[in-house]
């Protein structure tokens, strides 16, 4: 146990430094690209003159040198500030509080969904392979790995939301209804089934093949055969020998992919008029609202970090040979 | 100026809007006459009800979404859409861009052109509840707008004061004449601001700004960021039994496909601007239980051009821009890539505003001509037949622009004048072109209702400013048009300042500082049961007091 807690000191400090470099280098990233946000709020505006993007200038702080900005930045976000969004008038902690729920929704029940139907069809197929079920379930993961996800979502809003018309096509709830309890539950889990079902497609398809791949190597070493040799049930063997060795791998990606979540996605979101982070991480990029973006920058740095911690943490439960150490 | 952007940029969206486009134009078609309740509307006869009837709400559309709906602060194209069914201005335009009652009841302008007065309407309210005044036409106009309004603040620094005469009539007295002053009053161009809330305040930061208190029929209900913005009707409207209907939502939807099949599901029951791409308009055009319309943008009436750096050789030469003029096909341009939208232009003033002269050097395509004058200019054809390259960045408002830029490419190489593309995002677009870092892009501006307020800021040469967008960022100076646009914003004799504005346009025409492209036309879809929606110059703009909704 004193192992793990060392581990995790160590692996938080390196975290923390971590994170300082990755918010000066954001910084500097988002601030290279040409053009500002009052630039961009003066040519929506489609009238400007000088004092205009003066004024926006100074309220934004930009007309300060760029040290300067960092320096202010860096404070506030030490001190859990992620600032202020200028074009929104709005404390960035705030904006990000208001899309994580509906992100995290989406995300983390595609996310859930696609582990569990990918594990157990990628499992099935390696079971049986060579039969039928195993070409199918490889071609169809095949099929959901190389599709756009943006085409699969408006293939499947097309089908059950204008010809059969059975579910929304798009939005998080239902405008004006003013549901609340459960009846508000029911309501956004109607609208999250075709977003969920895309994107979980997409990462289904990546752990069913991984899960596939792994098993059938696994399968063919020497403890499989003494487990076979010593007697044991079929189902005791899968479960207990092979995908618990085979897992490994998936674990790994999972855990990469974890750390995305909160970013959300900006195909799926934009497809289905879900209001998550990734497509205000979109819209602030085209806005050059640079302060939204690092926020989310740092957010999802964070749980990349955290996820990462986790994983390793994981692979020691599920493999205690995989020892804790530096 | 509008700018809508799509949402995703262009290249990301012409894959699948193509994949979408051959699976969904069977399937589609089926599916909107499935639609339940849409058969029983077509079937209804036209004249079964006539007569206005309250309630129903109105789905619509806003996107992109803006980042505030306080119309004095912003005004994007959405905003204003938005925004100016809860704020007003004083006036609004019929068709002809004639001024309509909206706060003032009447007005009249002294012979001399000089002083403006206003009869306001009583038992006016702000949303909060305190009278409407006119002290706050006075504190907006003189203090509000021009402290954050680039628009606003050209026009009212030309007036020597602003009174209040009593609680109900305000008097604006100007410097010297501006007869394009009465088309000032427009809601976006000047929206009326509760004096109560901004007077002495940080404009800009006063927390009123995120619950907008107007006058208009609608008030701010909630705004969900990133799903929808909700509006409802304000119950102590100054016209008695208006507006017709409980509320407007509007649905932030920022993928174009989706957008369309809003539409064609009925899920909204408007779209403006440029909510669905051009391309996509001959098919919803044909669906049964919406009506295409393109009146209701005359008083922005929108030109686009290929706007010319006038720094970069050979581009100050008007013989090369004329050859570009006379190397592309506008018609071509208007029914291929704009789908049939909009009207080929002869010259800097749109034909829906006023003092538009058709009789000026116009520009058929001719290939010959386009050659012959590159020849005349010694730009001879080297062995790849390159007689001149320019760098074209095509503007980062959607898929058609890029279309756009393409045609042009290919147009431009048929005559020798090789053309790299180059893209950009639109802060990278805003800061190159207000910086004169670019070659030749297209763009395009709105008009205003009045040459002196929307045409002659991107000819004269007084409005050459480094760093400002929609200025004279070419860069073309003449002595002549400046005169005759200054002349003209100040003559009050109509017949004289025709006169004026058509010899603008014919040396315009002849020097060719930017070559026009399109008289641009939005679409605005309405389904069949919207009514009186979309009656005057600002169309969708407009408060939509008196539209209803058929059962």
């Amino acid at each position: 146990m004193l192992g793990f807690a060392q581990l995790f000191a160590s692996r938080l400090v390196k975290a923390a430094a971590i994170l300082i470099a990755i918010v000066v280098m954001n910084f500097f990233l988002v601030h290279a690209a040409p053009g500002d946000p009052a630039m961009v709020m003066a040519g929506e505006a489609g009238a400007a003159d000088e004092k205009f993007v003066a004024q926006l200038r100074e309220q934004f702080g930009l007309d300060r040198p760029l040290y300067e900005q960092l320096g202010t930045y860096v404070a506030k976000v030490v001190q859990g500030d992620l600032g202020f969004s200028y074009r929104q008038q709005r404390p960035v902690w705030d904006i990000l509080a208001e899309r994580l729920p509906a992100t995290l929704v989406l995300t983390l029940t595609a996310f859930l969904l696609a582990l569990a139907a990918g594990v157990a069809l990628g499992t099935l197929a390696a079971i049986a392979v060579g039969t039928w079920a195993d070409s199918a379930i490889t071609v169809i993961a095949l099929l959901a790995y190389a599709t756009p996800i943006y085409w699969i979502g408006l293939m499947l809003s097309l089908l059950f939301s204008i010809q059969l018309g059975w579910l929304p096509a798009f939005g998080y709830e239902t405008i004006g209804a003013g549901y609340t309890g459960l009846a508000h539950v029911a309501d956004v889990a109607v609208h999250l089934i075709l977003p969920v079902i895309t994107l979980a497609l997409f990462y289904m398809a990546s752990y069913a093949r991984l899960t596939r791949a792994s098993m059938l190597e696994v399968r063919g070493l020497d403890f499989v055969k003494t487990a076979k040799a010593k007697g044991l049930t079929q189902s005791r063997i899968v479960t207990r020998h092979v995908l618990r060795n085979a897992i490994l791998p998936v674990i790994t990606v999972a855990g990469i992919q974890a750390g995305q979540l909160v970013g959300g996605s900006i195909l799926i979101e934009t497809v289905f008029a879900w209001p998550g982070i990734g497509r205000l991480a979109f819209e602030a990029v085209l806005q050059r609202d640079y302060q939204v973006l690092l926020g989310i920058f740092l957010v999802t740095s964070i749980m990349v970090i955290l996820f990462n911690i986790l994983t390793d943490i994981l692979y020691g439960l599920v493999d205690p040979r995989i020892q804790v150490s530096q | 100026m509008t700018r809508r952007l799509s949402g995703i940029p262009a290249s990301l969206q012409r894959g699948f809007r193509r994949s979408v486009h051959r699976a969904a134009a069977a399937g589609l078609l089926a599916a909107a006459l499935a639609i339940p309740g849409t058969a029983a509307l077509v079937a209804a006869p036209a004249m079964a009800q006539e007569t206005p009837v309250r309630g129903g709400v109105l789905n619509s559309i806003v996107q992109p979404e803006p980042p505030t709906l306080m119309l004095g602060l912003n005004q994007q194209g959405p905003t204003q859409t938005v925004a100016g069914k809860i704020y007003q201005g004083l006036l609004t335009y019929d068709r002809k861009l004639n001024p309509l009652p909206s706060l003032a009841e009447s007005w009249t302008v002294s012979p001399d052109g000089l002083t403006y007065t206003f009869k306001l309407f009583q038992n006016v309210k702000w949303h909060d509840g305190k009278p409407f005044s006119a002290a706050d036409v006075v504190f907006s106009t003189s203090k509000f707008l021009m402290e954050v309004h680039p628009r606003a603040r050209a026009v009212f620094s030309r007036c020597e004061s602003i009174k209040a005469l009593d609680d109900h009539t305000v008097e604006f007295k100007l410097k010297e004449p501006f007869p394009a002053f009465i088309q000032a009053f427009e809601v976006s161009s000047a929206p009326i601001v509760p004096a109560h809330i901004y007077e002495g305040s940080d404009y800009r930061t006063n927390p009123a700004n995120n619950t907008p208190i107007g006058t208009g029929p609608f008030k701010l209900k909630e705004w969900v960021k990133g799903s929808y913005i909700q509006l409802v009707r304000n119950e102590d409207y100054y016209k008695k039994d208006l507006p017709y209907l409980d509320g407007i939502t509007f649905r932030v939807i920022p993928d174009a496909a989706s957008r369309s099949l809003a539409l064609e599901s009925g899920q909204v029951q408007q779209t403006q601007y440029s909510d669905l791409e051009p391309f996509e308009v001959p098919r919803m055009k044909t669906l049964p239980n919406v009506t295409l319309t393109t009146e209701g943008y005359e008083f922005v009436a929108p030109m686009a051009w290929l706007e010319i750096n006038h720094r970069v050789k050979p581009l100050d030469d008007k013989r090369f821009r004329k050859a570009i003029a006379y190397a592309i096909d506008r018609k071509f341009i208007r029914d291929k890539i704009w789908f049939g939208l909009g009207r080929v232009p002869t010259g800097p003033i749109n034909s829906v505003v006023k003092f538009y002269d058709p009789k000026v050097t116009t520009y058929e395509p001719s290939p010959e001509k386009a050659k012959a004058l590159l020849d005349e200019m010694g730009l001879k054809p080297d062995a790849k037949g390159v007689r001149a390259t320019v760098k074209l960045m095509p503007m980062p408002y959607g898929e058609t622009w890029t279309r756009l830029g393409e045609y042009l490419k290919q147009a431009l190489g048929k005559v020798g004048v090789a053309v790299v593309l180059e893209s950009t995002d639109a802060a990278g677009w805003a800061q190159r072109v207000a910086n004169w870092d670019y070659e030749i892009t297209t763009n395009f501006l709105y008009q205003y209702g009045d040459p002196a307020l929307g045409v002659a800021r991107t000819y004269i040469s007084s409005n050459i400013r480094k760093g400002v967008l929609f200025t004279n960022t070419m860069g073309y100076s003449n002595p002549k048009v400046d005169e005759l646009f200054d002349q003209a914003s100040r003559e009050n004799d109509p017949a004289k300042r025709q006169e004026q504005y058509s010899e603008v346009q014919r040396i315009l025409s002849d020097d060719l500082p930017v070559v026009w492209l399109l008289e641009m036309e939005f679409p605005t879809f309405l389904d069949k049961r919207v009514k009186n929606a979309n009656t005057t110059a600002i169309g969708v703009n407009d408060t939509y007091e008196s539209v209803w909704l058929a059962k």
